[in-house]
């Protein structure tokens, strides 16, 4: 193959990209840590009326909270479900605490056992190795085990990798070959797309050529299924340098999200009926 | 001509008391909300080369505002280094190579272990609260740990519903069995006043009042029989510096 063809993400429309990469069944990680978390790809999920997701995340934030009350996941894989600053995530507490609109499965982590297990997930390891969740509670409720340092003999904790279906994320650019680059935090952005089967990557800008920003990750396109533009696809939360965290809107959904009714008027107005390219 | 400050009100004085604990340390680990601002206090008037670290992956970050997010745009701007999770766990907590790492939490028992899970049976909580985070790590393995409560006895419980986050364990010796290598709780700082574990017991104990609060208010919002420190002191009083600069970064 070497000299015809190279393998490249395809530049596609998120219409395209989501119903060729995203199944009802899969295991899914949206990922952005406080940062470039992948609103408009997600709510793309919702308008295919994809369902029986797992759901995986570190921070289910907003955009879970969304998924979660349209009753598109079976499961949630998370280490943290709350409205960063605001307060509680009121569809992830309904979902959980009285099954609405349908019962969730769950399984939690810390940050550090979720971070670990996309590495080696990235990695193609089995597991990884950490110290953490000993003498928690969280330990019996998980999926961890003890092992045996095979050098030291230091007990230490083992975490399975996590292997998602298809991982999406956001980005402020990407080449016309599908290279992406993104600076500001960086989260588990990569581990998340070298973690799994198929990736997504929806960006702020194509641009002809990559400019190197300081503190920069850039992902090959080589490794990416799917790029797609999507301006503004990280609000309300942001892609530094180009937009800002909408602060007022995380306050906000505290009491549009509180009431079921509301809620899901909310989405059917605001997701559900948009239609996008 | 100078203007008479309003009498502090009690968060501002739980806050006041947090920065205090960060004159001298070299970094500290933060979370969103009074944890946050209280560090960015103290590097206005304590401790201006304090080094912020926010879970987010920003190390040494120097933000004008509060943040209300620990993912704040100003943070990584204002950052000397910005680094993905895995790193922020594996490189920088796990090795102890920050000193004080300030936690909250939805309950909090006498060994100083915490509840950020939920409020009733796990299987089927009362309330689902919003899980781990980084807690259970940061509190392992920073070198020690302050708490910052709200004072009431649906916070400070004898027992919790389920433990997210290891304090003092089960008692002495409990945190060296597990093999962590930070001192866990020194402090617990609420808008009442401080508790600290017992150098024996590990048990947390009233050391400091805040001003305008008696002691029996602080016994009663404390679910079990809280011990006083023979050494009990007050807080001493903000100084019209701190009061200043507390309510000019709320301002801005």
């Amino acid at each position: 193959m070497r000299g015809r063809w190279w393998p490249m993400a395809e530049l596609t429309t998120l219409r395209e990209a989501v119903a060729e990469l995203v199944h009802d069944g899969d295991a899914v990680a949206l990922e952005g840590f406080t940062h470039l978390i992948p609103f408009a790809a997600g709510h793309e999920v919702l308008r295919q009326g994809r369902r029986e997701l797992e759901l995986i995340r570190m921070t289910p934030d907003i955009l879970y909270d969304q998924m979660l009350g349209m009753g598109a996941a079976r499961r949630l894989v998370f280490s943290y479900g709350g409205n960063p600053g605001v307060g509680s995530l009121h569809r992830f507490r309904d979902a959980i605490e009285h099954g609405w609109p349908r019962a969730v499965e769950i399984e939690e982590h810390s940050h550090a056992g979720m971070a670990n297990r996309y590495a080696a997930g990235a990695a193609r390891l089995p597991f990884a190795v950490m110290r953490g969740y000993v003498g928690t509670d969280l330990a019996e409720r998980t999926r961890v085990a003890t092992i045996e340092c095979p050098f030291t003999g230091e007990r230490l904790v083992a975490v399975p990798a996590l292997r998602p279906d298809v991982a999406i994320i956001h980005a402020q650019e990407a080449d016309r070959c599908g290279n992406v680059q993104l600076w500001g935090i960086p989260g588990v952005q990569k581990e998340a797309v070298l973690s799994a089967d198929r990736s997504l990557v929806t960006v702020e800008r194509i641009v002809d050529q990559l400019v190197p920003r300081p503190g920069g990750v850039v992902i090959p396109g080589w490794v990416i299924d799917a790029v797609a533009e999507a301006p503004g696809g990280s609000q309300p939360s942001y892609s530094l340098g180009i937009t800002t965290r909408d602060n007022d809107f995380y306050r906000e959904w505290d009491r549009l999200s509180r009431d079921r009714e509301r809620f899901t008027a909310w989405m059917h107005e605001h997701v559900l009926g948009v239609a996008v390219a | 001509m100078t203007t008479a400050l309003e009498a502090p009100t009690a968060a501002e004085l739980q806050t006041i008391a947090a920065a205090r604990l960060l004159r001298d340390a070299s970094s500290v680990f933060i979370g969103v909300g009074r944890p946050s601002t209280a560090a960015l206090l103290a590097r206005m008037v304590h401790n201006p080369r304090l080094v912020l670290v926010y879970e987010s992956g920003t190390i040494g970050a120097k933000p004008y505002h509060i943040p209300l997010s620990i993912g704040d745009g100003e943070l990584a701007e204002t950052a000397d280094a910005v680094v993905s999770v895995p790193e922020m766990f594996n490189y920088w907590i796990g090795p102890g190579r920050i000193e004080v790492a300030f936690l909250g939490a939805a309950q909090v028992d006498p060994l100083g272990n915490l509840n950020s899970t939920v409020i009733g049976d796990y299987e089927h909580p009362r309330t689902r609260l919003p899980g781990a985070g980084g807690a259970p790590e940061i509190a392992a393995f920073c070198r020690e740990v302050v708490v910052i409560a709200p004072h009431d006895r649906r916070t400070f419980v004898p027992r919790l519903d389920f433990r997210t986050t290891v304090g003092h364990g089960d008692g002495p010796g409990d945190r060296r069995r597990l093999g962590f290598t930070g001192r866990g709780p020194t402090a617990v700082v609420t808008d009442l006043g401080v508790l600290e574990p017992d150098a024996d017991t590990c048990e947390l104990r009233l050391t400091q009042i805040h001003p305008g609060v008696e002691v029996e208010r602080v016994l009663e919002a404390t679910g079990w029989e809280l011990k006083i420190a023979p050494d009990l002191r007050r807080t001493p009083d903000p100084t019209a510096e701190e009061l200043a600069a507390l309510r000019e970064l709320l301002s801005r």
